[in-house]
């Protein structure tokens, strides 16, 4: 690896699935990840933080609910107030909304179904470290795998999170069209993902990690992950 | 309850025979804790006592096969110090009672018997069966599987890529709920009973969750008797899954294989400590001390057959030397998990069991496990076999076919199962290069060009006509089912699903399946490396069809040459390869157009069988073929439909033949596939097919919105696409 590769951390939970599919998909496009341990108060100087997908402490209760008490995530907060770019898939995301790290909650897909399966998303937003070499508009493909992935909000609060350009993704047609027939979990406003005020911190339902491997299937993560390293070096 | 009491033996599913064979044994009467843990050992379940004598008929022997049936899961060497272990096993009856832990309990079972191996899980399939979907209790028992696979499944992170789901009437009050799981080890760390040697004084360090009531009585109780009315009452004999517990076991076991701490490994399943201990005891030739009191316990007023017996989940027992037993407890602990030192290895094979201080049970080791009785059951042939007396084939159909065409389509065997496979995390792992709506599931050996294509096909209809060509034809369709992806067919795995053993037609019904998959196996060169027996699959003397499913492991030299069932492009040439014959007996086609349920599967032939997979592997070693799919339910009408919807181009294409034109597009003969070529490679192939001597007949070729059989059909992909996808969400009141 080059001394200019950045380092990306990959936190382990007990119950974490696809951490490491997420350091697989960070070497593949370039990056070193680094495995994080839930119970360190350590996130060994990376230069950029992923929560991956899974069922966290099981998920028996809400989804994150037991995760955001991990020693870990004291660090990712601080890391956060630093400007540290930090992304959560999935579990992740439940994570992060379950720390407050970003608004709103992920509840049961309105189908009451677990499900797995391709799905588009339209960039919305350029303001984050996965998108910000992303022009909004662009439609990329991804999977989605979850039963808790409908993000709900107040409405007052997804006026906000809509006033402020705080939607990062939605769900969509392969044209970008977003209606109810491309949502695979009811989500409020067909969305996918969203960011913090500051935009440093970003979750998605969908998995990135999971679309870089042309031998797999579409290659949609491939662009926000390089666009996440290449924050990430930024701050190196 | 009457107020007669049953003498307990037998309130425990022992025969008054066995009973005094325990005695002869133990020289005396046994005390209840032993009675119980005979019971548990020598059900059917666990000591394959009726199916034993025929078992042993099965080719088992292969250069590549690293570990046959006897252990927790069998082995295959696929190459590069690769092995890879794979069983599958049957949760039917606890399914039956409570679809969603039924299920569940039943991936968490066989993923430990891989880990147990020392082997990471990759792969699952699910082979299920049901009552129609037009029965709202067969919905409720469709929905709550499901939901209970995905549901533990999704939370370990091992793939769900296959398996079938199929329908039909004996499975209503039977449901059949069969997994296989996959995992992948280094050939020279496999834990085995080969490889690794418990010494007297080792210790028995029990991991995972605590022991309750749940699951007692499951291997006798539940697995070992028909399932009658009023059945609800042996729920609590159902365990409860907590597929969080389990992942975390999947993570310690492996990290103290991979640390090297174990001289043994193996999980509790059936028949709980009893069957843990007395089988590390007996292999290693020793005898052991357990000691209840060391067993953490959720209800501490637990009696020690309870303790004994208990079937709760997620728990695994490891075999360490006392010097690396603090190791063995730090990773553990690393990992959230309580562990326990319940039990000491002692030479001289006898098993003590020790409860408050008290002897329990004194039992030899051996006396449990590989003394356990075996019975040549009597077998007979059913006066006449049902419906066999009109053969399909030669009614006369007047109807319309694009009707017909619609039909079994839309029939839920044939009809796409995305309303299941999406229930299930696919891809997790990041291996997964083809799974549902694949004929074989593709899953990548990391760090290498190699990949496995998996399989599992059982073929009820044709078994209930003639169980010995249905079961021929399960390993045949497991078999093509590897090679249309260019696979090798390697080995097999399987579950035997029958009905009553001690009913003369169902042990001939069973005997004569066992012949079918060794003859077919033999022809192959798949060797069978274990498996699973389910008997008692009936209830009000109506048992399931004789349904032998075969889990077939196959081996892609290059997964980049893996070959797809999708007609890719407009332009290519598309061929069927093999001979289409007049046969609609147990047909789709026969059953849901012509109604009519009677007559003679197709034929098979072994060789032709094998020259097609043959044919296969070179055409998609040699880059010679842009697609493969397999012919089989729905005949060539159905597999060009298939081919077509995956990929989104039509056909036009002709069927010359003699036949009439409905047997020529819905016969279901063996030994076909319908592939495509560009028209450059066309020489090729034909040249490769004369070589292995498989007729090959260009019918015509891909493109176009339309899907036209000339003469015959003349539809829309779109109208067709509709039909296969909306059918099974519509039976179950979801068309979204």
């Amino acid at each position: 690896m080059s001394a200019a590769a950045p380092r990306v951390g990959v936190v382990t939970f007990p119950g974490s699935l696809d951490d490491r599919d997420a350091i697989r998909a960070i070497e593949l496009m370039g990056g070193v990840g680094v495995p994080l341990w839930h119970g360190d108060r350590d996130l060994q100087g990376v230069d950029a933080v992923v929560l991956p997908g899974g069922f966290s402490y099981g998920d028996y209760l809400r989804c994150g609910a037991i995760a955001r008490f991990a020693p870990v995530m004291d660090e990712v907060r601080a890391f956060v107030n630093r400007g540290g770019p930090v992304l959560g898939i999935c579990n992740g995301f439940q994570i992060l909304c379950e720390s407050g790290l970003l608004p709103g909650a992920l509840i049961r897909n309105a189908s009451l179904r677990f499900v797995c399966r391709w799905v588009h998303v339209r960039v919305e937003s350029s303001q984050t470290p996965v998108t910000a070499e992303l022009v909004p508009g662009e439609v990329l493909e991804v999977p989605v795998k979850h039963g808790e992935g409908r993000f709900v909000l107040d409405a007052s609060g997804l006026g906000r999170l809509e006033d402020e350009g705080r939607v990062v993704f939605r769900y969509c047609s392969r044209r970008g069209e977003v209606a109810d027939e491309w949502n695979p979990n009811g989500a409020a406003r067909g969305i996918a993902g969203v960011r913090n005020e500051a935009g440093n911190v970003v979750g998605l339902m969908p998995h990135p990690e999971h679309a870089v491997d042309p031998d797999l299937g579409p290659t949609g993560g491939q662009p926000l992950l390089a666009s996440l390293l290449a924050q990430a070096l930024s701050r190196v | 309850m009457d107020a007669v009491a049953e003498p307990l033996h037998r309130a425990l599913g022992l025969t008054d025979e066995e009973l005094a064979r325990i005695h002869a044994t133990l020289d005396r009467e046994p005390t209840v804790a032993e009675l119980a843990m005979f019971a548990a050992m020598w059900s059917e379940h666990c000591s394959y006592k009726s199916s034993k004598v025929h078992l042993r008929n099965l080719p088992t022997e292969g250069s590549a096969v690293l570990v046959g049936p006897g252990q927790d899961a069998g082995a295959v060497d696929v190459g590069d110090g690769i092995a890879v272990v794979f069983k599958m096993e049957s949760h039917s009856h606890p399914s039956a009672i409570e679809p969603y832990q039924g299920a569940a309990t039943g991936v968490g079972g066989i993923v430990r018997d891989i880990v147990a191996m020392g082997a990471r899980p990759v792969a699952l399939l699910d082979p299920l069966m049901f009552g129609p979907l037009t029965e709202e209790r067969n919905r409720y028992v469709l929905g709550g599987v499901v939901a209970g696979i995905g549901g533990y499944g999704n939370c370990i992170g091992v793939p769900t890529v296959g398996g079938e789901v199929r329908f039909a009437e004996p499975h209503a009050a039977n449901p059949t709920v069969d997994v296989m799981c996959v995992g992948v080890a280094s050939a020279d760390r496999l834990v085995t009973s080969g490889t690794l040697v418990p010494h007297e004084g080792s210790l028995m360090l029990l991991y995972g969750a605590a022991t309750g009531r749940d699951g007692i009585g499951g291997v006798s109780v539940l697995a070992s008797a028909t399932i009658e009315e009023g059945s609800e009452a042996s729920r609590p004999s159902v365990q409860i899954g907590d597929p969080f517990a389990g992942k975390l076991l999947i993570e310690a076991s492996l990290e103290m294989v991979e640390r090297d701490v174990l001289e043994g490994l193996q999980d509790l399943g059936g028949a709980g400590l009893t069957c843990a201990v007395s089988e590390s005891a007996a292999r290693a030739g020793l005898g052991a001390e357990l000691d209840l009191d060391a067993v953490p316990l959720r209800e501490p007023s637990m009696e020690p057959f309870e303790i004994l017996t208990s079937e709760s989940q997620e728990r695994m027992l490891a075999i360490v030397h006392p010097s690396r037993l603090a190791e063995a407890q730090e990773v553990c602990a690393r990992w959230g998990l309580a562990s326990s030192v319940v039990a000491e290895l002692r030479g001289g094979g006898t098993l003590t069991v020790r409860a408050r201080g008290d002897v329990v049970a004194e039992v030899p080791a051996r006396a449990l496990t590989e003394e356990a009785p075996a019975y040549e059951r009597p077998a007979e042939p059913p006066a006449a076999v049902e419906g066999t007396g009109d053969d399909p084939t030669f009614l006369p159909f007047e109807g319309d076919l694009l009707e017909a065409l619609t039909t079994v389509l839309r029939s839920p065997n044939v009809a796409s199962k995305r309303w299941v496979t999406e229930q299930y995390d696919s891809i997790v792992q990041g291996q997964t290069v083809a799974s549902g709506g694949s004929d074989a599931a593709v899953i990548r050996l990391p760090g290498s060009l190699k990949a496995l294509a998996l399989s599992t096909d059982g073929k009820g209809r044709y078994g209930a006509l003639d169980p010995y060509l249905g079961a021929a034809h399960a390993v045949a369709e497991a078999a093509r089912n590897v090679a249309t992806t260019g696979a090798r067919p390697l080995a097999i795995t399987n579950c035997l699903n029958f009905g009553n053993p001690e009913r003369p037609v169902v042990m001939w019904q069973f005997a004569e399946s066992i012949r079918g998959i060794a003859d077919a196996c033999r022809a192959f060169e798949t060797p069978v490396t274990g498996g699973n027996v389910s008997f008692y699959n009936e209830s009000g003397g109506s048992a399931i069809w004789p349904t032998p499913v075969i889990g077939m492991l196959g081996l892609l030299a290059d997964y980049r040459l893996r070959l797809s069932i999708a007609f890719g492009r407009p332009g290519l040439a598309v061929y069927a390869l093999g001979e289409t014959f007049a046969e609609l007996g147990g047909s789709e086609f026969a059953e849901t157009v012509l109604g009519a349920a009677g007559g003679r599967p197709p034929a098979l032939d072994l060789a032709k069988e094998r020259a097609l997979h043959a044919l296969l592997e070179d055409a998609a070693a040699a880059d010679v073929l842009a697609s493969a799919h397999d012919c089989s339910d729905g005949g060539v009408a159905i597999a060009l439909v298939e081919s077509a919807i995956a990929g989104g181009h039509g056909f036009v294409v002709s069927l010359a033949s003699d036949l009439p034109p409905h047997v020529a597009l819905f016969a279901e003969s063996a030994s076909r596939a319908v592939v495509s070529v560009t028209s450059e490679k066309e020489e090729a192939l034909l040249g490769l097919a004369a070589s292995h001597d498989v007729p090959a007949a260009r019918l015509g070729e891909t493109g176009g919105p339309r899907v036209v059989v000339d003469g015959l059909l003349d539809t829309t992909l779109e109208e067709l696409r509709d039909a296969y996808e909306s059918a099974i969400p519509r039976l179950l009141g979801d068309p979204a």
